[in-house]
Formats: structure tokens, C-alpha cells, sequence
């Protein structure tokens, strides 16, 4: 389905690696609802895909939901509009795991235990296979 | 009165039934023989048109086209003074076609083509140049926009210089009309039409009428009882001198064409002698035998000697044979010993009958949607899920429980009712794509009659957007939320039983949070769809449906009472989701658009038919197969195709099936399409 790009470039590219059109949700909720860890997701669902829809990805990549979502795919089986949200959280990762790190090398002595408590673990053993060695 | 056959118009042109004689044009019975005259009229149409087209260009380039004697423009030629350069310019140039550069002929076709008829030119050779819609509004680049109207009017002038002289093809009207379900769309119309003076046939396919408004507790926003306003409607169709009531019956069959039709009408076996019995029930209160009743929902029972409710019109009762122990087992038979009298015949058949009408209307009515496509809402599985309809009987006062809310499970009164809309509505993914229009204000209505019974009791209704537009729609959902309704901002996922209890996964989006409700009993606002046996019928008619079996209009805004097959018209839900006021007021329409029809002792249909050229039709039989309106039949005699020009609506179908090329239509001949072509790849 055709439908006009998103003008965020970030929201863009969470369109692009996901295949879901973000302007199709009509923040029905359904997604919310059906999310079977819904009460912890923060944000649930339907409010995250409402920051990709007003171009504040960057909050959205910024925060703890994407990183819980378990892919059950619940939403996308339930969603009228036919969005899949698990898709859209799993291309939020993806960009954060492909943010650009300024130091060239990583090591495990480099990393702080401020980093430790940020940082996702699955940024840590990407960040590991590609800068190190 | 237009035959089964078609001639050939140059050995003999249609016969003319119009008010124009056919001497009016007579030079031009042949295109080829004299030399054609052709008008050129180019319309600004303010600045739509001369915004973007350079007129004053393309009326010199017009001039210069073969068979044109004038070209003028004008601001506005559909205005009075526009239409008269086209009339003083038919008389003083002589000319025998006119070409209109204007907007689309679906505009001011007719417009121009009676200014023409008014000079003294054949109706059908004055045709549109659409350099509006098609060039102007869709072209930016001045030099390309007036090529392109160039080469439009080019075409036209082509098409005009192959016009014949045609007239109008009249059909004597039969003036009874035939009306399809007796909803309350079906019995207004049939009023309306009978109270004008005119017989009306109306079938009905349950043992009573009503409709869907029968099973209705109140109606919005007013709260009347709908049986209240309603049974005065039943009793005065079912008395009036005008109407013929066709209960438990079918529409087997319809031939023939607008003003003619002959339909058969099948009668479902009743096993109840109509004119014998009474009315008095005993019949009913004897029976052993006991089934849903599938007007109450499944809320409630009856026996298999049934009406549907007390105040049924015609009041008497069918049996129901797959529920009957007699017409099964051959034992029992109380219903016929207790029959003061014997009305009882187990030996009923089915029945045809005839009839013979002049118009149709289809108010075939609505369903709600299939529980199947529902499965995560557990409706069907879980007892004390239900829908709205059921939750309607639940309500009424002649329902199975007199009025009282009590849930099906275990007959105790819910104490906590959760309502949820758009079941099935507004999810292309699952249900239906389009919203049911009626959901919002009815379940807002449930939500206050319930909390008028169960005065402790709680009512949330879950919602995606609350839809008002309608006179004192509004007021009223304020109202429901004035009485304690909560309104929870959010698609229900799931729905789930869990003990006594039935779980309901919502959110809150208005909070940004999941909410888990816990209900006793839980009303689904499943989505409207059109009555699975309306569309079958529909589609038996060849009657156009849109993608999800809605009868689609002849047009959205201006024939919206009309389908594109001349004598049908609709009414009610099987056109679309619509509530009672809406549904009064179209079937009123339906009703004034067929009175138009009667108040005509023949009606003209255009002649721009498909004709066939009989010494080249080898009578396979393609165009009949192809047409969607029955106007093709193969002459099985005399081994060609015989077009009934009462029924063609010219859409060209079967000329295009032809693979002899002997079906054409006329004035879009092939030999005019041959040069349109050639005009345009110039």
C-alpha cells in the first residue's frame, strides 16, 4: 500500500527495516490490550507506535519497551489495520545496535559499570564481534 | 413496445415512439450520405476549464477539423445564454450534430442534448467533449492541456459524425409494485406506494413481519419501545385493501424488464391452513416440542408450532418440520386435536405463485457478523458473551425474560456488564473494513436500559471512537455517561471465561495502559453485514453488490435510491449499515422513485442499445452469457441473438464478447470506434 513517507528520517528507516506502515494504526489500543506483558511494556504498544507516528522516535528508542517485547506477536495477529508492532520493535533494536560508537576499539576493560547498567546486552556482544580483536 | 429483436437501423430505424417525429432530421438517415455538419461549442467553465486549456486556440484549431462548420466558445454554455448559441446556431448553421467541449457528459450530456432536441436536432447526436475532468483538472502545462483538448474534441467530432437519429424506446408500465422483505424498510415502502393508490406485492421469508425493529427493546436517542411504534405500522400493513402480504416466502424467480417484470414467489410449506386458523394459540401452548428460537438469539425457547411474537402480523403460527415430532416421528399430532378449528395440515407442500409488477424494490435487510470471524472475542464458546441483538431481547418487554436482564449461563443478574464495540467493525484484517453506523448509539442505549433494570450494576462500554452524527445523538451519549456509563478508550484483544466470570484484555489508551476487566456478562456491538439470503437473491437478479454484499446505488450521492437496473430500487440496511430513521426515510425515497415511475403511463429507455446484424450472427450464444442485465437471449429458431432493447443498458458488453463482430451498439458503432482510434493515434 502506498502511503506518504514518514517525514522523520529515523521513523523512515523503523518503516523500512520493519515492512509496517505507521500511518495505517489508528490507535484502536487492540495491541495494548492483547500484549501479554502489557502492565510493563512502558512504553505499551499503541503509545509507542503513536511516538513513531508523531516523529519522536528518538524517545522511542530511548526507552526500556522495545527491549522487552518477547516478538510473541499477539498485537500484530489482533491489529485491525494489519501493523505489526513486534516487527517495529525488533527494527527499534536494530537501529540502536547499529548506532555508530565513537572509540574504534571495544574491550571488556573499556566498559564502565555506568555501561553495564545501560547498555543492552545484546549491544554489548554486537559491539564485542564488531570493534574488538 | 419494444420486442425481443433488434433491426438494423439503416433498413429501418427503432420505432418511433418518442414525441419527436422522424422527419424532424430526415437528411441524415445515412452518415455516408451527405456531407456532415458539425457544431463546435467550447466551454471555459469559468476558469476550470480556460484556467489551464488556451480556448481561443483550440476553437481555430477546432475550425479546421473535417465536417466542421462553427466553432465558438462561451464562459459558461451550460448557463440559459450558452445553450441558446447552441440552438440559434443549430438553425442558422444548418447543422445536424453538435460537439459540447465541456465537463463530463455524467454532468451536462442530457443538458446540451435537450438544448439540441429544443433547435430541432435528434437527441442523440449532440455528444461531450470531456476537456474538464479528463484534460483540464489533470493537466498543469498550458501547451499540453490544449493539445490534449485538441485531440479530445477531435474524437468527439468523430464519434458525432457516425450519429444516427434515434428515439426513445417506450415501455407500458405495470403499476404494482413488488416489495422484497418487510422490515421496516420494506413496510414503508409498501405503504407509501399502496397509500398513493397503487397494489403492492411485498414477500417476507419469516412467518411474520417486522424485521429486525420486532426484536428491538427501545430505540435511540428518544427511548419509545419499538414494538410501541411499530405494531401500528405491522397491523396496517397487514389490513391494508392495497397490500399482498406473501409471509414465510421466497423470491424464487424474476424475468421480464422495468414496467413488466414476472416474478415467482415461492411459499415455504406452513402446515397451518391460513384461512382456518384463528390465531387463537392453543396450538402453540400444547406442543411438547421445544427449540431455540432463533428470533430470540438464543436467549430463549419455543415450540415447533411458533409465531414469532404475540403481536405477529399475520397472526398465525408455521411449523417448524425439522423441530415437528409428527412431521418426524409420525407420533404426537396435539397441535391438530386441540385445534378448535382443524386448521393443522401436516401434508402441507411448498407453493408457487405468480405475480405480475411493474417496479422492485429491495429491502433485504442486515445480519450481524458470523461469530466464526470473531474467534478471540469467544462468542459461541463462552455462554455469557453475546451480541447485541441478543442483548436486545434480553431487554425487551416481550422478550424470554419479560424484560429482565438475566445472563444465560445461570439466569442470575449481571452485576458487572462490559460492552464492546466495533466487534467485527472498522478491522479489515478480521471482519469488516467500513464502520456499522448504528453500534455507537445503540450500545450507549443498552448501557442506560441496563442500568434502568440493574440499578448497582456497572456498565463499561469499550470503544475505539464514539460516533455521533445524527439529531440528538450526541445529547443522548452524553446522557449515557451523565448515568454512571464508563466510557475505556480502547480496542478489546481478548475475551476469555475464567470460573463464573468472563475476562475482558482492554486498554485504556487514554492512560496508556492495559487494562484487565473482570464481567459477568458481555455484549459484542458485532459488525452489520448484509443478510446473507439478500445478497443470494441479489446476486440471482444480477443486481450489483459492492465487496461485502451491500446493493450498490446507481449513484452514491444522486440516484442513492436507484441501482444501475431500470425497475430495481433499494431500501434499508441491505444497501448499507443505517438506523430506523434513516432506513424510514430511503424507503420512503425508494417509494416516491416508483410512484415517479407509475405516475407515467410509459416510460422511455434510452435507444443507445446493442443491436445485432443478423445476416453475420451465427447465434453462439457469447453475448448472452456475457450480459449482466438478461437483454441478450439467442433466438434458438432462427439461430441468431435477439436483443430486448428494454433491458439492454448499453453497456457494450456483448459487442466486445462478439467474436463475429455482428453485435454493435448504436451510435458507438465499431466502425465509429475504428475511427475514433485512428483520430487519436493521428
Amino acid at each position: 500500500m502506498s502511503k506518504p513517507p514518514s517525514v522523520s528520517p529515523l521513523v523512515r528507516s523503523i518503516e523500512a527495516l520493519s515492512g509496517q506502515v505507521i500511518a495505517d494504526c489508528y490507535q484502536c489500543g487492540c495491541c495494548t490490550a492483547g500484549c501479554p506483558i502489557g502492565e510493563a511494556m512502558d512504553p505499551p504498544p499503541s503509545k509507542a507506535i503513536r511516538l513513531l507516528q508523531l516523529g519522536r522516535a528518538g524517545e522511542l528508542l530511548d526507552s526500556e519497551g522495545i527491549w522487552l517485547c518477547a516478538s510473541c506477536m499477539v498485537c500484530g495477529t489482533r491489529c485491525p489495520r494489519g501493523v505489526d508492532y513486534a516487527l517495529i520493535a525488533e527494527a527499534c533494536r536494530a537501529v540502536v545496535l547499529r548506532r555508530p560508537v565513537r572509540s574504534g576499539r571495544v574491550g571488556p576493560e573499556t566498559v564502565t559499570d555506568e555501561d553495564c547498567e545501560e547498555i543492552p546486552q545484546q549491544a554489548f556482544m554486537a559491539s564485542f564481534r564488531k570493534f574488538s580483536g | 413496445m419494444a420486442e425481443g429483436k433488434s433491426r438494423r437501423p439503416e433498413v429501418a430505424g427503432p420505432e418511433p415512439a418518442g414525441t419527436q417525429s422522424a422527419s424532424t432530421d430526415k437528411p441524415a438517415i445515412s452518415p455516408v450520405s451527405r456531407r456532415p455538419r458539425v457544431g463546435v461549442f467550447v466551454c471555459h467553465c469559468g476558469i476550470n476549464i480556460a484556467g489551464v486549456v488556451r480556448v481561443p486556440e483550440l476553437v481555430e484549431r477546432a475550425k479546421t477539423m473535417p465536417g466542421v462548420v462553427v466553432a465558438r466558445d462561451y464562459q459558461y454554455c451550460c448557463s440559459d445564454p450558452g445553450q441558446q448559441i447552441i440552438r440559434d446556431s443549430i438553425k442558422a448553421d444548418k447543422l445536424d450534430r453538435v460537439v459540447v467541449a465541456c465537463c463530463s457528459p455524467t454532468l451536462h450530456e442530457a443538458t446540451f442534448r435537450k438544448a439540441g432536441e429544443e433547435a430541432g436536432l435528434n437527441y442523440y447526436r449532440t455528444e461531450i467533449a470531456n476537456i474538464r475532468e479528463q484534460c483540464a483538472w489533470v493537466t498543469k502545462d498550458r501547451d499540453e492541456a490544449t493539445d490534449k483538448a485538441e485531440d479530445i474534441t477531435r474524437l468527439a467530432i468523430a464519434r458525432a459524425t457516425h450519429d444516427e437519429s434515434l428515439e426513445p424506446v417506450g415501455v407500458t408500465v405495470n403499476k404494482r409494485a413488488l416489495v422484497v422483505g418487510a422490515g421496516i424498510a420494506g413496510i414503508q415502502a409498501a405503504l407509501d406506494i399502496a397509500n398513493a393508490g397503487y397494489e403492492v406485492v411485498l414477500v417476507e421469508k419469516q412467518p411474520s413481519i417486522g424485521g429486525h425493529m420486532a426484536q428491538l427493546s427501545e430505540t435511540f436517542p428518544t427511548l419509545d419501545c419499538s414494538q410501541c411504534i411499530l405494531t401500528p405500522r405491522t397491523v396496517e400493513t397487514g389490513r391494508h385493501s392495497r397490500i399482498k402480504l406473501h409471509t414465510y416466502s421466497e423470491v424464487a424467480e424474476v424475468s421480464g424488464y422495468i414496467g413488466n417484470f414476472k416474478v415467482r414467489i415461492r411459499q415455504k410449506p406452513r402446515y397451518v391452513d391460513f384461512d382456518a386458523c384463528t390465531g387463537c394459540g392453543l396450538c402453540m401452548e400444547k406442543c411438547p416440542a421445544r427449540v431455540e428460537a432463533d428470533f430470540e438469539r438464543g436467549m430463549g425457547k419455543r415450540r415447533a408450532i411458533y409465531r414469532l411474537l404475540p403481536q405477529a402480523v399475520p397472526n398465525r403460527p408455521v411449523i417448524d418440520a425439522e423441530a415437528c415430532i409428527y412431521l418426524q416421528k409420525g407420533k404426537c399430532g396435539v397441535c391438530a386435536k386441540v385445534c378448535p378449528t382443524q386448521a393443522i395440515r401436516y401434508d402441507d407442500t411448498e407453493k408457487f405463485v405468480e405475480e405480475e409488477v411493474g417496479a422492485i424494490v429491495l429491502a433485504t435487510g442486515y445480519e450481524l457478523l458470523d461469530h466464526e470471524k470473531m474467534s478471540a472475542y469467544g462468542i459461541g464458546r463462552v455462554p455469557d458473551v453475546i451480541d447485541g441483538l441478543a442483548f436486545e431481547r434480553l431487554l425487551s418487554a416481550s422478550g424470554p425474560t419479560q424484560g429482565e436482564v438475566k445472563r444465560p449461563s445461570d439466569g442470575r443478574v449481571p452485576k458487572k456488564v462490559v460492552f464492546v464495540q466495533c466487534a467485527g467493525s472498522r478491522d479489515r484484517e478480521h471482519g469488516m473494513p467500513y464502520c456499522s453506523k448504528i453500534c455507537c448509539m445503540y450500545t450507549a442505549k443498552q448501557a442506560i436500559l441496563y442500568k434502568h433494570r440493574v440499578h448497582d450494576g456497572e456498565a463499561t462500554i469499550c470503544y475505539i471512537d464514539v460516533r455521533t452524527p445524527g439529531k440528538g445523538f450526541e445529547e443522548f451519549y452524553q446522557r449515557a455517561t451523565d448515568e454512571g456509563t464508563t466510557y475505556l478508550r480502547g480496542k478489546v484483544s481478548k475475551i476469555f471465561r475464567q470460573g463464573d466470570k468472563v475476562m475482558v484484555w482492554a486498554s485504556d489508551t487514554l492512560a496508556g495502559r492495559k487494562v484487565e476487566l473482570e464481567a459477568d456478562l458481555v455484549v459484542l456491538a458485532s459488525a452489520v453485514v448484509a443478510s446473507p439470503d439478500g445478497v443470494e437473491l441479489a446476486k440471482r437478479l444480477k443486481m450489483q453488490l459492492d465487496g461485502h454484499g451491500f446493493l450498490t446505488e446507481a449513484h452514491p450521492k444522486l440516484r442513492p435510491v436507484e441501482t444501475l437496473t431500470g425497475g430495481f430500487f433499494l431500501a434499508g440496511c441491505g444497501q448499507g449499515p443505517k438506523d430506523i430513521p434513516d432506513t424510514v426515510a430511503q424507503a420512503s425515497a425508494a417509494a416516491a422513485k416508483v410512484l415517479a415511475m407509475f405516475g407515467q403511463d410509459k416510460i422511455f429507455h434510452a435507444p443507445t442499445t446493442a443491436w445485432v446484424d443478423e445476416d453475420i450472427c451465427v447465434g453462439c450464444g457469447n453475448c448472452e452469457l456475457t450480459c449482466a442485465y438478461g437483454a441478450v437471449k439467442v433466438d434458438l429458431q432462427r439461430g441468431v441473438a435477439a436483443v430486448n432493447v428494454a433491458l439492454c443498458e448499453g453497456c457494450g458488453a456483448c459487442s466486445v464478447a462478439c467474436p463475429s463482430g455482428a453485435m454493435s451498439h448504436r451510435n458507438f458503432s465499431k466502425k465509429s470506434i475504428y475511427e475514433m482510434t485512428e483520430e487519436a493515434v493521428r
